[in-house]
């Protein structure tokens, strides 16, 4: 039988270690967010962002390099307009660079790629990326194969 | 007939009343916040190493099926995503409820029981110490501190299985293993949740421990009996409760 005090250390230390798995989960598992430290935001403007979501990852050449912010329809425009903030380690990305929102595999979320253009300016905080592409709607493809293949058939 | 259907009923108005009166007995003084970390001990340090090795082995074999079935999709990426969110929400909670009932809920009705055979309770009582105080108090807040922290240490370990294989196993990325499980486990709803979840069975695996340890019958055979229904008893309800808290959490 071991005295009531180390047990009471031993309780004392099995409680710290919860604690440091609760620190380790919260920080390393969970959405802290892809951009630690700094980050400037950019916004482009789709037609259409399909199944885009907020903290949907920002990549370029299959690295991720920040997190969609938020999304929202502009009034005027109708248009979705996207925010997202993207790491201060990828500053030197050409003003020029275009948005696509694509998909990760056939079950996998969507998110934003980011092709570089070859402006010699940079990307900076508030800017706006003007060239996009807009989500590939699965609804709007199937609707028009199914027209298409309608029309062939009218015209044999 | 009749009696068969109330006998169940019984129990859980029983239980429930005793739960009542053991609220109501509840006492903080210096003895019981030294008597409660003992029991965190008993119940909690002692429980570690099936807790650890469960889920380390549960991280592993977790990651590997969902690989195997996400590749075919071409998900691969998706898997730790699986791993963190099935274990944060359902996994982590309910195994460790579950574990926690049979290494240390049967101990505590083991232990509560012999006292009610070998009439300790009713010294206690003899000497005005109250046993709901001394003996029923300390075990219950044990749980309910010992379950949420096992837990935390279950998920832990189960996250470092997964990386275990996925990374060094399967040569996988560790940036895009991380990066795709922090882009969708979020901390309220998903870790937050499972912590709610777990506070819960905490309370209820020692509460039923406890009860069933109180109301044993005072043989070999009692105790015996109140030991395994202890076990059978959390691993149901904890099932149904973990249903009914997921619908309305979710």
């Amino acid at each position: 039988m071991r005295s009531s005090h180390q047990i009471e250390w031993a309780a004392g230390l099995f409680l710290l270690l919860a604690l440091a798995a609760l620190v380790f989960l919260a920080l390393q598992a969970t959405d802290r967010g892809v951009v630690s430290g700094g980050g400037y935001q950019v916004s482009a403007s789709f037609s259409n962002v399909g199944g885009l979501r907020p903290k949907a990852t920002v990549s370029m050449a299959g690295v991720t390099i920040g997190m969609v912010d938020r999304i929202e329809l502009d009034p005027e425009t109708f248009e979705a307009r996207v925010t997202f903030t993207i790491s201060d380690r990828f500053n030197e990305l050409p003003e020029d660079s275009s948005a696509s929102i694509l998909t990760a595999g056939i079950l996998g979320d969507q998110y934003i790629g980011i092709e570089p253009g070859g402006s010699p300016e940079p990307l900076r905080d508030g800017d706006r990326i003007f060239i996009t592409n807009s989500a590939v709607v699965l609804e709007q493809l199937i609707g028009r194969f199914l027209f298409n293949a309608d029309a062939e058939r009218d015209d044999d | 007939m009749s009696q068969h259907l109330l006998q169940p009923l019984q129990a859980i108005g029983q239980a429930v009343m005793f739960l009542l009166r053991a609220l109501a007995h509840m006492r903080l003084t210096r003895y019981q916040v030294g008597e409660t970390l003992r029991q965190v001990y008993f119940a909690g340090v002692r429980s570690l190493v099936i807790i650890v090795t469960c889920g380390f082995f549960v991280g592993l074999v977790l990651t590997l099926q969902t690989y195997d079935t996400l590749t075919r999709f071409g998900a691969a990426d998706a898997a730790s995503t699986v791993l963190a969110l099935s274990l944060f929400r359902e996994l982590g909670p309910v195994l460790t409820a579950i574990l926690f009932a049979g290494r240390a809920g049967t101990s505590i009705t083991a232990e509560i029981g012999l006292m009610r055979a070998t009439e300790q309770l009713d010294a206690l009582d003899l000497m005005a110490i109250d046993p709901l105080e001394r003996i029923v108090q300390p075990r219950l807040l044990a749980g309910l501190i010992a379950v949420p922290a096992l837990v935390l240490v279950f998920n832990t370990t189960a996250i470092l299985g997964g990386v275990f294989y996925a990374v060094f196993l399967m040569g996988n990325d560790p940036v895009s293993f991380w990066g795709s499980m922090q882009a969708s486990v979020e901390l309220g709803r998903d870790f937050g949740h499972g912590m709610l979840k777990s506070v819960a069975f905490g309370l209820l695996a020692s509460w039923l421990a406890v009860y069933f340890g109180w109301s044993a019958k005072p043989t070999s055979e009692g105790v015996a009996l109140a030991t395994t229904q202890t076990v059978i008893a959390t691993a149901i309800s904890v099932l149904i409760i973990d249903f009914v808290l997921s619908a309305f959490m979710l």
